[in-house]
């Protein structure tokens, strides 16, 4: 089982993002659960959302987890959340920042030791560029088909394109721009 | 004629829009409704299929769960297939109307996405709302994920329209773990789901102005008693009903559903009996413990009323000890599902140990490794030959342990 947490703020996409990662995941024939620990429910608020992923149905329904990747798609909740929390040997952290990975990691003690298991990507600044508001949610899935090697890129754009069928063809057209973009330059 | 609905074999659906799919392909005539957290995007997602043309129901706004309530009893009884959702306090205001919704005989359906009771305010999950219905005379089913929260919709509408039931049916789903968790579902195609469904037959509906009928009639001590003994065995002789409709599901869906469902039962030696989510995560923790040597199993009613009492002690009369989980606050007695089990058990000739653990109230996560701990105490209990605990317990609660109640039987 591929278990994955993410950290953002509400607002940012981080139920939508999780439900469409397990969405495409599905379409791959496996199972998948992606639900949400809603805090306060204010915008703003910090916020956590799960995806479990398995080759058998999944049947635990606890939000307890050792996660194998994180997500984290508020830069600064990188610094105040405890996005180590539970962490294994081999759990892999994709951050939005707009600092070097070097940099990054100075800054954040329980990070250090982790260096080979850090990648960073800006999502709030491709979201910005390619869809014209800050949602990090659709590059941090372009982030994350990269470091996981899960998908090949272009079944994932096609997809999400699926996925995103209801929204305005600038919207779509946009969002594949974020994910390609931070496929490429998530490091 | 409503528009075609664009459906993939496998859907990644939350339990919410599993129902409301449901309540889609069942063609409900009339759904009256108030949204309330959790359960809203169900009568939300209703309302936009009316929106957009893909039923040809009609979705009634009013100013209450009360209300709501009643207004599918009128609707029901004037003959439509009909439907609501609700959670927690909107489920408190509608109890007075559930009663009366039985009492008239209505077979309407209403999916109940469990939610903690109020004070202190909360929108999380616990099964409050659902045992405040218990009493309510109508036919209520658990699922324990977004697959079961659709199926069991399904085959709610096809056992309370039946002739020999017309009873109002509710189907839970805990809320936010199944309604707002997406997991693979597996729908029917609208065509195979109506099908099985069927039309509905009213029987003595109002709309039928040439044979003029009475419901709600008031009958005091003559008549009131011969009507709810009448309503109990309608309950009671829904069995056989429940069970048809459970087969002939399994016949378009391959999915096999049972009034009770068992897990590991077979050389099982301690047991957890649940409801809800809890019975999956219950069923991960007893295989660990299988890993350890420990023979565990998990019980679960997947039809809650009627009770199925016989299917319980079948089910549980080998074991030596039994934990019985209650998701709501007691209120100074035993958990009332440990009761219903206790009473069960109590009938057989083995008369395992049983214990009651209150857990998860409000939303408090339940972990595998608290199932774990609470078949660990079961085995304890099953070596020493009497309960070694307390005989309620709480489960996952902060602070000084919290327990009532001992014993000395061995």
């Amino acid at each position: 089982m591929i278990e994955i947490r993410w950290h953002s703020r509400a607002g940012q996409g981080a139920v939508t993002g999780a439900k469409s990662l397990g969405d495409i995941v599905a379409t791959t024939g496996k199972e998948v659960q992606a639900f949400a620990l809603y805090g306060s429910a204010k915008r703003g608020a910090a916020l956590r959302a799960y995806n479990r992923i398995d080759d058998e149905p999944i049947i635990t329904h606890e939000k307890f987890m050792y996660p194998d990747y994180v997500l984290v798609i508020d830069p600064a909740l990188a610094m105040t959340d405890d996005i180590t929390m539970n962490d294994k040997e081999t759990t892999k952290y994709i951050i939005t920042t707009h600092l070097d990975k070097e940099s990054l990691i100075k800054e954040i003690p329980a990070l250090q030791g982790k260096e080979d298991r850090v990648f960073v990507v800006d999502c709030i600044q491709i979201s910005l560029d390619t869809i014209g508001r800050s949602i990090p949610n659709a590059p941090m899935l372009g982030a994350f088909v990269k470091v996981s090697g899960m998908f090949e890129l272009d079944y994932f754009l096609e997809n999400m394109k699926r996925v995103l069928a209801k929204f305005p063809q600038k919207i779509i057209d946009g969002n594949m721009q974020a994910i390609t973009r931070a496929y490429n330059e998530v490091k | 004629m409503a528009e075609k609905f664009d459906l993939q074999e496998r859907e990644v659906w939350d339990g919410n829009y599993a129902a409301s799919q449901a309540m889609r392909q069942a063609k409900v005539d009339v759904m009256a409704a108030y949204p309330i957290t959790p359960s809203t995007p169900i009568v939300e997602n209703y309302g936009a299929y009316v929106a957009n043309g893909y039923v040809d129901g009609e979705f009634v706004m009013v100013e209450s769960e009360h209300a709501a309530m009643s207004a599918c009893v009128g609707a029901s009884a004037a003959g439509g297939r009909v439907a609501t959702a609700t959670s927690s306090q909107g489920f408190a205001l509608m109890v007075e109307v559930l009663y009366q919704a039985s009492g008239m005989r209505l077979p309407i359906v209403l999916n109940v996405v469990n939610r903690a009771l109020a004070s202190p305010l909360n929108v999380r999950g616990d099964h409050a709302d659902m045992y405040l219905g218990r009493d309510s005379g109508w036919i209520q089913m658990d699922a324990f994920n977004s697959q079961e929260a659709y199926d069991l919709a399904l085959c709610a509408f096809k056992i309370g329209e039946n002739h020999s039931v017309r009873l109002p049916v509710m189907v839970h789903q805990d809320g936010f773990i199944t309604s707002h968790t997406a997991q693979n579902v597996y729908p029917l195609t609208d065509e195979a789901a109506y099908n099985f469904v069927g039309e509905i037959d009213p029987v003595d509906d109002m709309l039928d102005f040439s044979r003029p009928v009475t419901y709600g009639a008031q009958t005091e001590e003559d008549w009131h008693f011969e009507h709810k003994a009448k309503q109990h065995k309608a309950l009671m002789d829904s069995v056989p009903v429940i069970e048809d409709v459970f087969a002939e599901f399994e016949k378009v869906s391959g999915r096999k559903y049972k009034r009770v469902e068992s897990y590991m039962m077979e050389d099982a030696e301690v047991a957890i009996v649940a409801l809800g989510t809890t019975v999956e995560t219950s069923r991960v923790a007893a295989l660990r413990m299988r890993e350890q040597g420990i023979k565990a199993g998990v019980v679960a009613p997947r039809v809650f009323r009627p009770f199925p009492f016989d299917e319980i002690r079948d089910a549980l009369e080998n074991v030596k000890s039994v934990a019985v989980l209650d998701r709501s606050s007691p209120g100074g007695a035993m958990g009332a599902f440990y009761n219903e089990v206790s009473a069960a058990l109590y009938t057989t000739e083995n008369r395992p140990l049983v214990t009651n653990y209150i857990y998860g109230l409000g939303g408090r996560d339940f972990a595998v490794k608290d199932a774990m701990d609470i078949f660990a105490d079961q085995k304890a209990n099953a070596d020493a030959g009497h309960i070694t605990t307390d005989i309620q317990q709480f489960s996952g609660l902060r602070g000084p342990k919290l327990g009532f109640f001992k014993t000395k039987r061995g």
